[in-house]
């Protein structure tokens, strides 16, 4: 039998279904994969053997007394580890949450079970999200498996890396600035920012609650498409989860088309600072468009200039707040008590200690542009910004059906390179935030490998919120023509770990 | 500076200054469900057994507002006569506090639900109007109990003990706008304006608003300024004064002390102060020298409130009587002077005697069981005269059975107290005790003709016109029928049966 990793989720729960494979088998061969690369990779921060294997038995189970199965019955997944699993631990790549085991699950991780879907684990990020490499994290890096001394993107660098390591099929992200897509870029998979609101945040550890949404991350858009229909949804449990049906991304997904859809340049990204590579690819990825039956026209998108501001006054606004519940008191990190100190100097030792510098450099920002007399000039200007950046979708949407960019303005950068230059690390995420501010949907697929590194390019489709199926649509156009260019799934390229 | 030896008397203190005050007053909201989740609101549950992800504030939970604490918070609004915002959103007030597991609370910064109201409060047969600032929404904190120091504050303390059962509770916090030329009235004013405040909340049904649980809560701010001057002095802040006469009192230490201050050539310090019931004086609490920043932001985690005008207006239908009218109302109905009804008002027998009204009983039958027989019981077990195990549908049943003359006050004040025993209903006590009224004429004439035997000196002198010694007939009857004939009945009967009538 062919190498179980190596199929794609659909195929996989095909098998399944069939009977051809167990679903046992099936987690036994990633669990194996995991253990054979993952000491190179580092995408895991912990295995659930157990966990994945008693999930695949159920499934077995069910299927042996004729149950029906779910499109996504027994195919592994990799969860990123700022999900809440009950009794699994989540630390969100942060000391300050070490040996947490949380006693409830989030709803992304309740509707993932109730799919059948096989969780193996929670993946590496940057920790509480920050970061747009992986070295964030409190737990060390994750390499690209394109080339293990540079970084997998981030925040979710651990979940891209594990699809692209073959060691699974599917992975859950959380994209906040871009942390799905930027990964997604850089290591050759798929990954898509969902419309915010479509997925529930509840038990989602909340960085900035505003821009926070978790999505689907798999090796083609059509497994990120089954996994984007398992997870969305309204959730009453989220008062900002949206109560509409969610677009059908399946059916949008398996009939990937671009004739006579109008699709749009976004002009503001582009020139100085972008990797020559990176534009040749995207380029390249217009004529395809065009050839394929759409009209590609550029769009201005005025205010995308200031994005990266009001992103970088809100985002650490929010996450000043959000991260003030770790303080020792109920659970996590304690350091310091030793029965003389107050309740206060534990606190502040504990978050001493617990936070890496780029939560601190965060928390700080964050705190000082909340602060009165600062207020209206920081937080209250970028929400003003924000209003801007929706606007200049609104307008650009009236005029075209989806608009284009490149995910990243580069390709995989070696670790450490920015790690001591935040502004340079920030940059990655230049193409990414805009959707974040205005809620719309984005997705990143690969469209080939910069001639000058040989390393994954990502494009990125961009849609009006609650249109998340016309990312698909155009999304399986575009990997449809290029598997047909190339011959293979770009994934085929990457060396052997 | 705060021993009352030193302190400026309080007439004094009004003969230089004017107070100006400001009272915030909280309200727990009697909703079955936390403000942001659906853990139980119940008082006094094992500590941490009403708790969950969310108002524990677990990594990931999230809040979703409680529709009938936003329903609440719209009719004390308007019973306050506020305008109620079309579009107001939560926010985040943050600052660390162990028994706030956010480490932020969850409040309304500058779109409160309601604002820009009034309540008006009688004091000395004349109405003020108290301006209301606003209304708004949040949740109410855990209790910490600090264990080993002196004070029972966290300074010093050895360790604390915290309990999240309360975390998550609906608030509803009112601000009055600074209530100005009060005078010497200051206290009374604040006093009748909590009261009028917790009957307003009670008559609402939205809290039972029982300051000796924390139900409803008063910081009490003031300042003085000199006769003539516009500009506001320097305020203090007392916090957690949880009783009527608590108010009055921490408001008049208050004066004196400002006064004092000021005075003798000192400046107020800004600062919250803690008001000691033994003594009715204030110490010094936290200083605010300087504004304290919350960094409030909106909620990100919450989609605005937003009640549509129908709602609003369809809960102004919903509004009680106001209380201040109902009792006016009431008296005139019951026709009963100021001071009785006064009475009935700090008996809190009001309601009580409306419903055993609306059970049957007529008004001067409900009052004299409610403000005689049950007051003495509620006193005597240390408990609200409505806390009594017994319903004024009861109350009602035992006034119907005196009238119908089958019970005398005698055997009513029995029913009275096996109902409060536990013993069943009005008409279980008479059956179990045999508490009936004799009024089989057989019976009784037995009984009688027992008597008229044994006392022959009696009747003679009965005979003769000198009726003095009926009484002690009347006794013997009594005695041998065990207290459950009608007096007035044997009476009649033996002056009958004497030949005297």
């Amino acid at each position: 039998m062919a190498d179980l990793t190596r199929l794609t989720a659909a195929e996989t729960a095909a098998r399944i279904a069939a009977g051809e494979v167990s679903a046992v088998e099936v987690a036994q061969a990633h669990l194996d994969r995991i253990t054979e690369v993952d000491a190179k990779v580092h995408a895991f921060l912990h295995v659930d053997t157990e966990g994945a294997l008693n999930a695949a038995k159920a499934v077995d189970e069910r299927r042996a007394k004729g149950d029906a199965l779910g499109p996504l019955a027994g195919v592994p997944l990799a969860l990123k580890d700022v999900f809440v699993t009950q009794g699994v631990p989540t630390t969100c790549g942060s000391k300050i949450l070490e040996g947490w085991i949380p006693p409830y699950d989030a709803t992304v991780t309740r509707r993932l079970k109730e799919a059948g879907v096989v969780i193996l684990g929670k993946t590496n990020m940057d920790e509480f999200a920050m970061g747009s490499s992986t070295e964030n994290s409190a737990y060390g890096p994750t390499g690209n498996p394109w080339d293990l001394t540079r970084i997998p993107g981030g925040s979710g660098g651990g979940s891209a890396a594990a699809l692209a390591a073959f060691e699974a099929p599917l992975a859950i992200g959380t994209d906040t600035g871009g942390s799905i897509r930027q990964p997604g870029a850089v290591t050759g998979t798929v990954g898509v920012k969902p419309t915010y609101g479509s997925v529930s945040r509840y038990g989602l550890v909340a960085f900035s609650s505003s821009l926070d949404q978790g999505g689907p991350c798999a090796r083609t858009v059509l497994d990120a498409a089954l996994l984007h229909a398992a997870i969305a949804g309204h959730d009453p449990l989220d008062s900002t989860s949206i109560d509409a049906p969610v677009p059908d991304v399946v059916g949008a997904a398996r009939n990937g088309d671009v004739r006579g859809m109008r699709i749009g340049v976004v002009k503001e990204f582009g020139g100085d600072g972008y990797q020559a590579g990176v534009l040749e690819r995207f380029n390249e990825s217009v004529e395809l468009l065009r050839e394929l039956g759409a009209e590609v026209v550029e769009i201005s998108c005025p205010h995308f200039d200031y994005a990266m501001p009001a992103y970088y006054l809100i985002a650490p606004s929010e996450a000043s707040s959000n991260l003030a519940r770790f303080d020792a008191m109920r659970y996590g990190l304690r350091v310091g008590d030793n029965g003389d100190r107050s309740a206060e100097e534990v606190m502040s030792l504990t978050r001493e200690a617990g936070f890496g510098p780029e939560v601190k450099r965060r928390i700080m920002l964050g705190t000082y542009a909340l602060s009165s007399g600062y207020y209206d000039a920081y937080y209250g200007q970028a929400q003003k910004v924000r209003t801007l950046i929706a606007r200049d979708f609104d307008a650009a949407f009236a005029q075209v059906d989806v608009l284009i960019s490149p995910t990243t303005p580069t390709t995989a950068f070696p670790i450490g390179e920015r790690a001591d230059d935040p502004m340079a690390m920030y940059l990655a995420d230049l193409c990414t935030i805009p959707s974040n501010l205005a809620g719309n949907a984005a997705m990143s697929l690969p469209c080939g490998l910069a001639p000058e590194d040989g390393l994954p390019v990502g494009l990125q489709i961009i849609a009006p919120t609650m249109a998340d199926d016309r990312l698909y649509k155009v999304g399986a156009a575009v990997e449809a023509a290029f598997l047909d260019r190339w011959g293979a799934p770009l994934l085929d390229q990457a060396p052997a770990l | 500076m705060t021993s009352t030896a030193n302190l400026m008397s309080y007439e004094d203190a009004l003969s230089s200054f004017d107070p100006v005050m400001g009272l915030e007053v909280h309200v727990e909201l009697g909703t079955a469900t936390k403000m942001f989740c659906g853990c139980a609101t119940e008082f006094g549950g094992e500590p941490n057994s009403q708790v969950c992800p969310t108002c524990l504030g677990l990594p990931g939970a999230l809040p979703v507002v409680n529709r009938t604490a936003v329903e609440s918070a719209i009719r004390i609004g308007l019973a306050l006569n506020c305008n109620i915002a079309e579009w107001c959103r939560f926010a985040r007030k943050n600052y660390f506090y162990p028994d706030m597991p956010k480490n932020f609370q969850t409040s309304q910064y500058d779109e409160p639900i309601a604002f820009d109201g009034y309540l008006d409060v009688e004091v000395q047969g004349k109405t003020y109007r108290v301006g209301i600032e606003r209304a708004h929404m949040e949740e109410d904190t855990g209790k910490s109990t600090h264990v080993g120091g002196a004070t029972g504050r966290i300074h010093g303390a050895d360790y604390s003990l915290l309990d999240y059962n309360r975390c998550g509770i609906p608030l509803i916090e009112i601000v009055t706008k600074p209530i100005e030329g009060a005078g010497e009235l200051a206290p009374e004013i604040a006093k009748a304006y909590v009261a009028e405040l917790r009957d307003l909340i009670k008559a609402l049904g939205v809290s039972e608003a029982r300051m000796e649980l924390g139900q409803m809560r008063c910081d009490a701010n003031l300042s003085l300024r000199p006769h003539g001057q516009e500009k506001f002095g320097t305020r203090s802040e007392t916090k957690n004064v949880n009783s009527l006469r608590s108010v009055e009192r921490a408001i008049r230490f208050e004066i004196q002390r400002h006064a004092t201050v000021l005075t003798d050539g000192g400046t107020i310090v800004q600062e919250t102060r803690h008001f000691h019931e033994d003594d009715g004086t204030t110490t010094a609490g936290r200083v605010k020298e300087e504004a304290e920043d919350y960094r409030y932001f909106p909620e990100p985690d919450l989609v605005p409130v937003a009640p549509s005008r129908d709602w609003v207006e369809e809960l102004r239908g919903t509004l009680p009587e106001v209380p201040s009218v109902r009792r006016k109302r009431l008296q005139a109905e019951w026709g009963i002077s100021d001071f009785d009804m006064q009475s009935l008002v700090n008996a809190g027998a009001v309601d009580a005697i409306v419903d055993t009204v609306a059970a049957g009983a007529d008004s001067d039958a409900a009052r004299k069981w409610w403000l005689g027989e049950l007051a003495r019981s509620a006193n005597e077990r240390g408990v609200e005269v409505t806390a009594l195990p017994i319903t004024p549908a009861q109350v009602a049943r035992v006034a119907a059975l005196v009238k119908a003359g089958e019970l005398n006050d005698k055997l009513a004040r029995q029913v009275i107290e096996g109902v409060l025993a536990g013993e069943g209903d009005p008409d279980q006590v008479v059956e179990k005790r045999g508490l009936k009224v004799v009024s089989d004429e057989g019976a009784l004439g037995a009984a009688i003709d027992q008597a008229i035997a044994a006392q022959a000196d009696a009747v003679a002198k009965i005979q003769a016109g000198n009726l003095g010694p009926v009484g002690a007939l009347i006794g013997a009857v009594m005695k041998t029928t065990r207290g459950q004939a009608d007096a007035a009945r044997v009476r009649e009967l033996i002056l009958e049966k004497l030949g005297v009538s």
